[in-house]
């Protein structure tokens, strides 16, 4: 036996309470481990271990009294942290960005096309009715109905019909090839509820609501006959809306609640300082654009985009925007996130000369009109500002219009009356989801109105090309080509990704790896964390 | 007269509701709406009928005790969750008047008590030391006075919780303890306008000739002040303690976002952004009521402890 097959061994032993810390700390020493890293590791062996118990308080900066326990209408961040806590869904990103099943057992698919999903056994709902097959058909066709008012409607409109196969499998059968379906059916809408019972919040999740009050709080307390395994360490969950930042990081220097989402950046470093309290930093796939309609003058024309795509200072924004806490877009949406990022893409910078170059071959003079308003994210008009300087390097003038926050998503962003303005996306999990969102050409979404360009059509055929396309070097090469196309052809400036910024108690422990595809671990945290 | 105010009232809250910008499916959806989804979700809430007829139907509901259904909640695929608006009005006004009345409870006593007292030993260092610290309080931003409490109060010596949400189900003990850091605030708020009140009513009486006579029959300062003054300043004290009370109920929203607390003031700040306008117009409603039978009561009282307007010539 090797050194460190026995330490090894030894972890084990001590991780399943065999031998205690003295002992386990002792036979590390033996091995020729320094004193001082012994008792390191001995403590990471133990923070690595979860330990059930406890009651965690959590407060959200979101939640409404429109929230609903029906995942179909869940729109913000505490109904999708609620029904993460409460609900399953057949597959999920899991704690290192990989899809793993969920529900599902395992998926299947020869062309991309007829998609097989092994339903895992034995799952009972809180309600004790068994999961099958039918409980999966009913919760998908939630979505699809002809007049569903399902957020999730748009995602499986490329669903042709599905149906059960025995009481443990359910095909799909799509109405053209699609290689990342099994990641759309992770989505949070799609929560897989009892047939029959879409709405009154029973899922097969780890923990089982006991009072829901819209707005306010959600009460949830562990599911004895929680599936998974090593998931679900709390024995009481309480979910709180706080949607004030200032009373969210109060409450938890206070000790009132146990973890919290979205810091307010301004006043981080003063709330770093406390020492009770953990900062968490995530690049997920949340990004910050400023979209340029090209059916508006003068954004048609291609020179005039590059112009404006060179004269913004990406890092400045990152630093006086986002405090930093976030990182520089290379003007398409995919992150480093994402599986394919392309990394071989020059990062895109600040350049005087090449903007002046473009904006003068563009021909166009006059002022230029960008609209902005904070509702589009935090810190809109002020990012409009600094593109207005850096642009005025480059002799370009741009006159940055403060737009009322009440209605800005009707009527200034995606609409025609205004050729560009500030956009926040929450970004996708999958490079097809994410295109198919905003930039293909048949979403309505499509807030650049990027069509009908050589780029654009070239674009559009390889999204097609590479949902059906199962070979994973092949799909990494077409979307490689995909940013690169959006990057130089398309309408949109994707000048920044924002971090995720999270903070909780230092008596939470979590997983090495926190996930990056949305806040607080993939608002998996309420399964997935526990107290040291 | 009270109840044609409440008509008006309702007229005026309908109609600049209409004129609200925006649209409560496009925003339920959020970036989610598309022409088709929003098209069925309008339908489904009939906000595709004319205005004057919404009205009609409304009021007619609101007269029979029906304050309409939530559009929240609400799924075209057969299932209709959406809540009874007074279900949702309900637990929240509870807390509003819980929180209204410890404070007032609290208040108002207490400002009775300084209010009389400073009028009794006008401007001696007394008087002015409790003049100035009630017009310190009353001169900040409640959300500053909240501040400065959780600092003190929960951050530095933790006493009182800084977060203040309650629930159906939480025990009265805990709730008081919960609420205090609220209602030690709106006191602290409050205060000053009725205190000052009551001791400038006493004092304008008591240049009276009245009281000039008591005052010569051989009573004493307090007397004078409890038995001769303060009989004839009910009126005045009375409206202004009903305009402060008012205000516990319908102008706290601030003090409920810094403290976390789940009143009626949030509920209607939520409903007015995500345009549930039965939720809008259901609070507007409740908050007139708060208003007009709280002036109610303080014309009863000015009358019933005014001689002269009780028997009437």
């Amino acid at each position: 036996m090797s050194k460190l097959e026995y330490r090894a061994i030894q972890e084990l032993k001590y991780k399943s309470g065999q031998i205690d810390r003295r002992t386990f700390v002792r036979s590390l020493l033996a091995t020729g481990v320094a004193l001082p890293s012994a008792l390191s590791l001995a403590g990471q062996a133990a923070a690595a271990t979860p330990k059930s118990g406890g009651l965690f308080r959590m407060g959200v900066g979101h939640g409404s009294t429109t929230d609903t326990l029906d995942s179909a209408t869940s729109e913000n961040h505490f109904t999708l942290i609620n029904g993460y806590t409460f609900g399953n869904h057949l597959t999920e990103v899991n704690n290192d960005g990989q899809l793993v099943g969920e529900l599902a057992e395992s998926y299947e698919s020869d062309d991309g096309q007829k998609w097989i999903f092994n339903l895992r056994q034995g799952v009972e709902f809180h309600n004790g009715k068994t999961m099958t097959s039918e409980d999966v058909v009913a919760s998908f066709n939630h979505h699809m109905g002809e007049d569903s008012t399902s957020a999730a409607k748009g995602l499986l409109t490329a669903v042709e019909s599905l149906k059960a196969d025995g009481k443990n499998r359910v095909i799909f059968d799509l109405k053209s090839p699609n290689a990342d379906f099994p990641f759309i059916v992770s989505d949070y809408h799609i929560s897989i509820r009892p047939a029959g019972d879409m709405a009154s919040g029973v899922g097969t999740g780890g923990y089982i609501v006991q009072n829901f009050e819209p707005g306010v709080k959600s009460v949830l307390k562990r599911n004895p006959n929680y599936w998974k395994e090593g998931r679900a360490h709390f024995d009481e969950v309480q979910l709180i809306s706080i949607v004030d930042p200032t009373a969210r990081q109060t409450a938890l220097m206070n000790g009132d609640i146990d973890a919290m989402d979205r810091v307010d950046l301004k006043t981080i470093n003063l709330f770093k300082r406390n020492p009770n309290v953990n900062i968490m930093e995530v690049t997920g796939t949340a990004h910050y654009t400023f979209p340029m309609r090209l059916n508006v003058d003068p954004f048609g024309d291609y020179d005039l985009r590059m112009a404006l795509k060179h004269s913004i200072k990406r890092q400045e924004l990152v630093d006086k925007v986002l405090l930093g806490y976030g990182a520089v877009g290379n003007d398409h949406p995919i992150s480093t996130a994402n599986r394919y990022h392309n990394s071989d893409l020059p990062q895109r910078e600040f350049d005087a000369d090449k903007a002046a170059f473009h904006y003068k071959k563009s021909g166009h003079s006059g002022k230029i009109p960008l609209s902005a308003a904070d509702s589009a994210f935090a810190g809109a008009v002020d990012a409009a500002q600094l593109i207005a300087n850096s642009a005025s390097e480059a002799g370009i003038e741009i006159e940055v219009v403060r737009e009322p926050n009440d209605g800005y998503w009707s009527n200034v962003w995606n609409n025609d009356a205004k050729g560009w303005c500030a956009c926040y996306w929450g970004g996708r999990p999958t490079e097809d989801w994410m295109f198919s969102a905003a930039y293909t050409n048949d979403t309505e979404w499509n807030d650049t109105n990027w069509k009908g360009t050589d780029g654009s059509k070239k674009f559009n055929a390889l999204v097609i090309e590479a949902r059906a396309e199962l070979d994973d070097t092949k799909r990494r090469e077409i979307y490689y080509e995909c940013q690169s196309l959006i990057s130089d052809d398309g309408g949109s400036i994707v000048p920044l990704f924002n971090s995720y910024v999270s903070a909780n108690s230092k008596s939470i422990a979590t997983d090495d790896q926190v996930a990056a595809n949305w806040d607080s671990d993939g608002a998996k945290c309420v399964e997935r964390w526990w107290f040291a | 007269m009270g109840i044609a105010t409440l008509f008006v009232v309702s007229i005026i809250i309908f109609s600049s509701i209409e004129y609200l910008p925006g649209d409560f499916a496009k925003n339920i959806l959020g970036q989610a709406a598309t022409e088709e989804t929003t098209a069925a979700f309008r339908r489904e809430l009939g906000l595709d009928q004319p205005a004057v007829l919404r009205y009609g139907q409304w009021v007619a509901a609101v007269v029979q005790g029906d304050l309409g259904t939530s559009f929240s909640g609400r799924n075209a695929s057969g299932v209709d969750r959406s809540r009874q608006v007074v279900d949702l009005i309900a637990p929240r006004l509870r807390n509003t008047l819980f929180l209204a009345s410890l404070a007032a409870v609290v208040a108002v006593p207490l400002s009775l008590l300084l209010g009389i007292s400073t009028a009794l030993y006008r401007n001696s260092v007394y008087d002015r030391s409790v003049n100035m610290t009630t017009l310190t309080t009353i001169s900040f931003p409640e959300f500053f006075v909240a501040y400065i409490l959780i600092l003190f109060l929960a951050s530095l010596y933790p006493v009182f919780p800084s977060l203040a949400n309650v629930d159906a189900e939480t025990p009265l003990g805990e709730r008081f303890y919960r609420a205090a850091l609220p209602a030690l605030t709106l006191t602290l708020v409050i205060v000053a306008h009725m205190m000052r009140m009551t001791r400038a009513a006493i004092i304008n009486l008591l240049a009276s000739p009245y009281i000039q006579m008591a005052r010569l029959s051989g009573a004493s300062p307090t007397e004078v002040i409890l038995k001769h003054a303060l009989p004839n300043a009910w009126a005045p004290i009375a409206t202004v303690i009903a305009f402060n009370l008012a205000y516990l109920v319908v102008g706290v929203v601030v003090v409920e976002v810094v403290f976390v607390y789940p009143g009626i003031g949030q509920l209607m700040v939520d409903a007015v952004a995500s345009r549930d306008i039965p939720v809008v117009q259901g609070c507007a409603l409740i908050f007139a009521m708060t208003y007009i039978i709280l002036n109610l009561i303080a014309d009863i009282i000015g009358i019933l402890t005014n001689p002269r307007l009780l028997h009437p010539k």
